[in-house]
């Protein structure tokens, strides 16, 4: 994983900044994504991943700095590039009694290449039965399966998702998860944004750590997860009085706490949880429970940054 | 570029049947110019028209088409404010604008919108208005209908200053109103113009409107367009001014 595969970088950023007179949106952002992985650029809500991303598509300019996408300039060359991505805008609405099949109707006449029919995105998509409703009666849902299905109409090299599942519920959620890993699955280079770490982790191949407008770290989820929190948590119950001695003497253990009959064991390394298991079992500790707890992004985030993302 | 021109004639074409859809869309647009016009019509067909020239106004030959025209764009442009503020406002015109359709494009495609349906307007009120204001066999009327899209693609410039410029959808009407129904008033319709006090009258004289009132009502009377260039030279020049101004102005978002 990694870089390896991005042999040839689909998108690269060098330094760019963005500024709103005073306030520094972005800061000297750069970074690269590569043939047909997922990359993510994640962070809190405010933290400049929009207005990084617009920039990569053309439709703000970066205040210095320069971005390739695809061979081509996105300023200079913008309306050449709109025809091979494909973009999904947060917050974006369509005319309100817009029918659906109507606005893929449109999309598929704005571009000069149009791969698959829009009816069979539309059925992909699961948005079959709502041919001829209007936006404004779509759900959350529905609507923003109806953005994919216009961000993929002219078959692009690249898609552009923009938090894509903010605001749905987790039903939803799971499902667009899985177009988008169908999407990188024909072959298409997928950059998105989203604050939901748990949505990074289980779509992203690398993601970017963004803050203030800055990019904090760019790796695979796992590697930044090892990188930062390399800690792995083991809880325990047993009524085993003599436990904690041994506990203390495993190979890398960093703290044991105990609470009442439950143990929290905390280590490094990766033979910590092995190790455990077999102090148990060579001490004859019976345990009526045992939990592993394996850090995530969340705590990589709360770790760099001194605060939850969710804050 | 030629799926980008299928694309504006898309847009154009989904742009009108969304408007039919809008609950008071075709109703506030089409219907009630045209009742307008017929009882207009009515109150004032078969007076005898004012033979002195210096009354130039509603009451003279031309003044009622000519005001109700006027109306009918102007209500065209303060919906257009409208629309591009509530579209604006939605995020539609980004999500327009993250396409390769060109930004003129979107925007011709909402003029070329108005221009149909005041075409409409106009084409059923000269159907309607015929049972009680026969429109005389020598009003020029494909003179007229130039003069008249002259006149509104003045008056549509200055709405898109307004629809550059309003922070959200909902002032959008209610400042059209207000930079337009005073226009009307000063046009040269109601008072004549060489009737005002002096300053208003310098007023009246620089507002499009009174050009848009002299123009159509000039050739609705069988006037030679020699006699309208002045005018048209006006109208010309407030749409280069007013559509350089607002594609410096004119806010994406």
């Amino acid at each position: 994983m990694g870089m390896n595969h991005a042999a040839r970088p689909v998108i690269q950023v060098s330094g760019i900044r963005k500024t709103y007179g005073k306030t520094v949106a972005v800061d000297d952002v750069s970074f690269e994504v590569g043939d047909g992985e997922i990359f993510g650029l994640i962070g809190p809500n405010g933290a400049g991943k929009t207005t990084t991303m617009e920039c990569v598509e053309g439709i703000r300019r970066p205040s210095s700095g320069s971005i390739t996408v695809l061979g081509l300039d996105p300023v200079r060359d913008v309306y050449e590039l709109q025809e091979r991505i494909g973009v999904q805008l947060q917050q974006a609405q369509l005319q309100k009694r817009i029918k659906v099949w109507e606005a893929m109707h449109l999309w598929a006449s704005i571009y000069r290449k149009t791969s698959s029919t829009a009816d069979q995105l539309l059925d992909q998509l699961g948005l079959a039965d709502k041919r001829n409703a209007w936006f404004m009666t779509l759900s959350g849902g529905q609507k923003q399966r109806l953005f994919i299905a216009l961000a993929l109409i002219n078959d692009p090299e690249v898609v552009f998702l923009d938090e894509l599942t903010t605001g749905l519920d987790p039903q939803a959620r799971r499902k667009i998860w899985e177009l988008v890993r169908d999407i990188r699955d024909r072959g298409k280079t997928v950059f998105l944004t989203t604050h939901l770490m748990e949505e990074a982790e289980r779509l992203c191949d690398r993601v970017a750590i963004i803050e203030h407008g800055r990019i904090i770290d760019i790796d695979s989820p796992q590697r930044l997860v090892d990188k930062y929190c390399p800690e792995r948590s083991v809880t325990l119950a047993t009524a085993d009085a003599t436990a904690a001695e041994c506990l203390e003497r495993i190979p890398g253990v960093v703290s044991v706490t105990r609470e009442e009959s439950r143990y929290t064991i905390r280590g490094l390394g990766d033979r910590f949880v092995t190790d455990t298991i077999r102090c148990l079992s060579e001490n004859h500790v019976t345990v009526t429970d045992f939990r592993t707890d394996t850090s995530n992004l969340e705590d990589v985030f709360l770790k760099l940054t001194g605060h939850s993302i969710r804050d | 570029m030629t799926n980008v021109l299928r694309g504006l004639r898309q847009l154009t074409w989904i742009e009108v049947k969304i408007f039919l859809r809008e609950p008071l869309g075709a109703i506030g647009t089409i219907v009630i110019p045209v009742l307008v016009f017929v009882l207009l019509g009515r109150a004032t067909a078969g007076r005898p028209a004012p033979s002195t020239p210096a009354l130039s106004g509603l009451l003279s030959a031309g003044g009622v088409p000519t005001l109700v025209s006027m109306l009918i764009t102007i209500s065209a442009v303060l919906s257009l404010a409208a629309i591009i503020s509530i579209y604006r406002e939605g995020g539609i015109l980004k999500r327009l604008r993250a396409t390769p359709l060109r930004p003129w494009m979107i925007l011709t495609s909402h003029i070329l919108v108005k221009l149909m349906l005041t075409a409409l307007t106009m084409a059923l009120m000269v159907l309607a208005g015929r049972r009680y204001f026969a429109i005389g066999p020598r009003v020029p009327l494909v003179s007229f209908t130039i003069a008249l899209l002259i006149s509104t693609l003045s008056i549509l410039s200055i709405g898109f200053i307004v629809a550059s410029v309003v922070p959200t959808a909902r002032f959008a009407q209610p400042i059209g109103a207000v930079i337009f129904y005073p226009m009307i008033g000063l046009s040269g319709l109601f008072v004549p113009i060489d009737s005002l006090p002096p300053a208003l009258r310098t007023v009246a004289r620089v507002l499009p409107l009174s050009h848009s009132a002299s123009l159509l009502q000039g050739i609705w009377t069988g006037d030679p367009w020699s006699a309208h260039l002045g005018d048209v030279a006006a109208l010309a020049a407030v749409f280069v001014v007013c559509i350089a101004v607002s594609s410096r102005v004119f806010r994406w978002e």
